[in-house]
């Protein structure tokens, strides 16, 4: 035993002394961590990406991306005979011949759905607590990126196995390519190589899909998280934490015991629906040819946005000097996922610019204390849990008895309606929320308990909140609207960008206007000695 | 034989507009693919012949008793219901076999109810009808008997011809205004290949001149073997695509792994 830890001990200096590891480790290891259940959102996504690279190598070494047609004759009787690209025999036999195939398989495509839903839950997180303020704006670009991606790459995946609804989805693509302005016809031609379907999209996608995009992910997740290590993690407002430090557990050995087991815990629940729960069961689906087409055709769900959008849209084309200009399909496949993805990547600058905030911020917020960028957030989830929706209009019709056309009527009407509506709501949500903390801090908890006064009248009982919960309650700042800045200068220069500034004015006021001032601990204080109730 | 149709069923002559050019697409690659080769003899000179008087007075009594009130005392058809001359004993037997007729009430689609009436009195109705005009007949056994069906032909011919409307694996799928085509699940030969001659409300006619007796036996096989196959992959969700798949992923997938990491977050307090 004592000749083993010796040999181990030199190796370790050896390499030491090579790599001066030694420090690093040391340091790395005493860093601190801050715990919730929320910081684990992206330790979700992480794990699933990393159970995607481990299961799609598996599905590399059958998976043939060629669209050569061959004749099937697997084990899968009802598919028995028929030719069909050797994308789509490999992957039923990878499904029916490889052991452990399926299950393989079902796996990977059920990660990629928890990746994908993992991601959008972590980036949900860090918006409502306003984890991508200064100094993390670089690491919300890098997320957005990495959800874009993901939904390119689940795009690409799904169509690998060419079959028919696979094939399905890629004659959309085809179609938006084509609906790109005066290059769509190049473009189509150029990326399927000639006249749809082709020969070689299959074997292209697979590229992409297997070497470009995850190489892209890597280099982007390892920034990610090295950036989070660097600038260090975001914490809840808590006594004794503060902008300057950062209070957790040493990432070694309690983080890293976690987070091992949390990874096991991924893959553990990611296995356990793959091998009960059907993903994905291209048998049944047939082989890909451009003459056959099935009810309910649906993307996966991180593409259902889209397809909402497309369904929604009104049937509307611009004839103009001899060219048509497909608006029913560039306004729901490129404006719409523009606008949604700008608009996201945009948000932690554009907010800056409006509060004129240029500090760092390391404690979180309470979501109901930024009751405007709440409001924001709810909205635009809510856009997208109705566009969601409307691409699913047809299971919706058929499960519960209603008409597609009046179920798309409705979306078309909520998805003007609902987002302002739900902004307006979860703003007095949080207002409502703001005035009971207040109400808390400055009285304290209602007991339930009644007492009679010797005058006869009746009083509830209230006790007083503990330290941790008022400082809890007090601790974030309540900024009021930006002051319009006078248009001249004190040394009666007139200031250039008025209307710059006129226009932030107005946005701060949008954002600040309704607010409640939070009690300060001191103002508690002296109520409470005071004895008021 | 749908020329006999009156102008009462005005309702189902637009329908049937509607879906002429995807008529017109299927007879064209009925003709262009090959496998569409043999043509069966058409299976309407049986329809009137073998019953006996006695069998349609029978039948007479029940369609007076229970049809006239929509379909026309004389079979003439009303604002209620069209003409049932001509349309064989096929469609009565599929109709009244499913339980959609005598109709209850008329929504977007008439809806499938328990039948109502037994075997006998069905095949009474139906020679009765199949006795006015000419119109496709109940298939036989031999034309039922799918043992030797070739399944994998048939679901070529099923996702090129059905699964727009009744999706990939028949689970049914909405069409427009509040209609769909129903699931395919449990339905008998025989109904599925009366549905297919008679083309019921707003589905196709696909008669055995385009879509061969062999054909669609292919088609029974393939439903047949895949309705009854144990599902490879555990849980089919309902087996209509990504939606269900999507709701699972959230619910199970995603929820559960939440759910796992609040309970380590409160192990670590
Ligand atoms: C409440 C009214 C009503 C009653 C009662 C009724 N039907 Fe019908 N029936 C209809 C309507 C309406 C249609 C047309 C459905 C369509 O194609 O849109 C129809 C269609 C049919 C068809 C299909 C016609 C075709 O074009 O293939 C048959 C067969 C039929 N009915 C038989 C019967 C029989 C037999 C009875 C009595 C047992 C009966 N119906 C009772 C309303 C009725
Ligand atoms: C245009 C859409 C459409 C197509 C294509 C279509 N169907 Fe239908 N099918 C329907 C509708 C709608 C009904 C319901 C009719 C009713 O209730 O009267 C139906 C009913 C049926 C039924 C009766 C189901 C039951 O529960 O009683 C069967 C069986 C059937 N179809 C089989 C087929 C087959 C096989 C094909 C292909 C050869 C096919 N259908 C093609 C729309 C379609
Ligand atoms: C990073 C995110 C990834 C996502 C979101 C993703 C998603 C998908 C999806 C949805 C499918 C369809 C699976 C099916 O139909 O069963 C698929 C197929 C496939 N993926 Fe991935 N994947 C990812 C990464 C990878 C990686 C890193 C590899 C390989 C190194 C890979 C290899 C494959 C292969 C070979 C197939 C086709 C074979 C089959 O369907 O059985 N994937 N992918």
């Amino acid at each position: 035993m004592a000749r083993l830890e010796k040999s181990a001990g030199d190796i370790a200096n050896e390499i030491d002394e090579r790599f001066g590891s030694a420090k690093f480790v040391r340091r790395s290891a005493r860093k601190v961590f801050p715990d919730h259940w929320s910081f684990m959102l992206g330790e979700i996504a992480l794990y699933s990406f990393i159970i995607l690279l481990l299961t799609g190598t598996f599905l590399t070494l059958w998976f043939k991306p060629s669209q050569v047609e061959v004749p099937y004759e697997g084990s899968y009787i009802p598919l028995h005979g028929l030719t069909m690209s050797e994308a789509y025999a490999s992957t039923l036999r990878i499904s029916f011949d490889v052991r452990g195939g399926l299950i393989m398989r079902q796996i990977h495509h059920w990660a990629a759905l928890i990746f994908v839903a993992a991601m959008i839950v972590h980036s949900a997180r860090v918006f409502f607590t306003g984890a991508f303020r200064k100094p993390r704006e670089t690491n919300w670009l890098i997320g957005v990126a990495l959800i874009t991606l993901s939904i390119i790459e689940g795009l690409l995946g799904y169509s690998l196995p060419d079959d028919l609804l696979s094939g399905t989805g890629f004659r959309i693509a085809e179609g938006v390519l084509l609906a790109i302005p005066v290059v769509g016809t190049y473009l189509s031609f150029f990326f399927f190589g000639g006249q749809f379907p082709g020969e070689d999209f299959i074997a292209r996608i697979y590229t992409f899909h297997v070497l470009l995009l995850p190489g892209i992910f890597l280099a982007l997740i390892t920034v990610h998280v090295m950036l989070v290590w660097y600038q260090k993690h975001t914490q809840y407002p808590l006594p004794g934490r503060t902008e300057k430090n950062s209070v957790g557990y040493p990432f070694f050995p309690v983080y890293t015991a976690k987070a091992g087991g949390f990874f096991f815990i991924t893959f553990g629940v990611t296995t356990l629906l793959a091998a009960f729960v059907t993903i994905n069961p291209v048998w049944l689906f047939g082989p890909y040819t451009p003459t056959q087409v099935t009810a309910g055709s649906q993307p996966d769900f991180y593409m259902g946005f889209l397809e909402g959008a497309f369904r929604l849209m009104p049937n509307w084309e611009i004839h103009a000097l001899g060219y048509t200009l497909s608006m029913n399909i560039i306004v729901p496949c490129f404006i719409v996922p523009g606008l949604l993805f700008t608009s996201m990547g945009l948000y932690p600058m554009i907010e800056r610019w409006v509060t004129g905030d240029n500090r760092e911020h390391h404690v979180l917020d309470r979501p109901r204390n930024v009751p405007t960028r709440t409001g924001l957030g709810v909205m635009a989830l809510t856009t997208w849990l109705i566009l969601l929706a409307a691409g699913a209009n047809d299971v919706i019709a058929i499960t519960f008895h209603l008409s597609i056309n009046a179920i798309t009527w409705f979306f078309r009407i909520a998805i003007f309606v609902v987002p302002p509506l739900s902004y307006v709501v979860t703003k007095r949500i949080c207002l409502g929320l703001q005035r009971r903390d207040r109400d808390l801090v400055l009285h304290g908890r209602e007991t339930g308990r009644i007492m009679r006064l010797p005058n006869g009248e009746m009083i509830e009982v209230h006790e007083p909140i503990s330290e941790t919960q008022r400082y809890i309650l007090t601790a974030h700042e309540s900024p009021g609207p930006l002051e319009l800045e006078p248009a001249t200068d004190p040394n009666g220069i007139p200031r250039r960008r008025v209307l710059a500034s006129k226009l932030r004015a107005r946005i701060s006021r949008f954002y600040f206007e309704d607010r409640i001032v939070p009690p300060t601990p001191t103002d508690a204080r002296e109520l409470e000695s005071s004895g008021h109730h | 034989m749908r020329l006999l149709s009156k102008p009462l069923g005005a309702l189902s002559r637009q329908r049937r507009r509607r879906f002429a050019p995807m008529v017109l697409l299927l007879v064209a690659l009925g003709l262009t693919g090959g496998a569409y080769a043999a043509f069966a003899p058409s299976p309407q000179a049986a329809a009137a012949t073998g019953a006996s008087a006695q069998t349609l007075k029978d039948g007479r009594d029940l369609y007076l008793r229970n049809c006239s009130s929509c379909h026309g005392l004389n079979v003439e058809g009303s604002s209620d219901g069209p003409t049932l001359v001509g349309v064989g004993a096929a469609s009565v037997d599929f109709q009244v076999g499913t339980g959609r007729m005598p109709a209850a009430q008329l929504g977007a689609q008439i809806q499938q109810k328990r039948q109502q009436f037994t075997q006998e009195e069905i095949q009474a109705l139906a020679a009765y009808i199949a006795s006015l005009g000419p119109g496709p007949a109940i298939p036989s056994k031999d034309q039922l008997d799918y043992a030797d069906a070739d399944a994998a032909q048939g679901g070529q011919i099923y996702r090129t011809n059905c699964a727009m409307c009744h999706n990939f694996a028949g689970s049914g799928g909405a069409l427009t205004r509040g209609k769909y085509a129903p699931s395919l699940q449990g339905v008998s030969p025989k109904h599925i290949y009366e549905a297919m001659l008679t083309g019921p409300q707003s589905m196709p006619v696909f008669p055995d001149t385009t879509m061969t007796s062999q054909d669609k036996r292919d088609i029974i096989a393939f439903l047949k073997t895949t309705q009854t196959e144990p599902s490879p992959g555990g849980l089919a969700l309902g087996k209509v695509g990504p939606v269900t798949e999507g709701l699972a992923g959230w619910l199970l997938g995603l929820g559960g792994l939440i759910a796992c990491a609040v309970w380590l977050g409160a192990k670590a307090r």
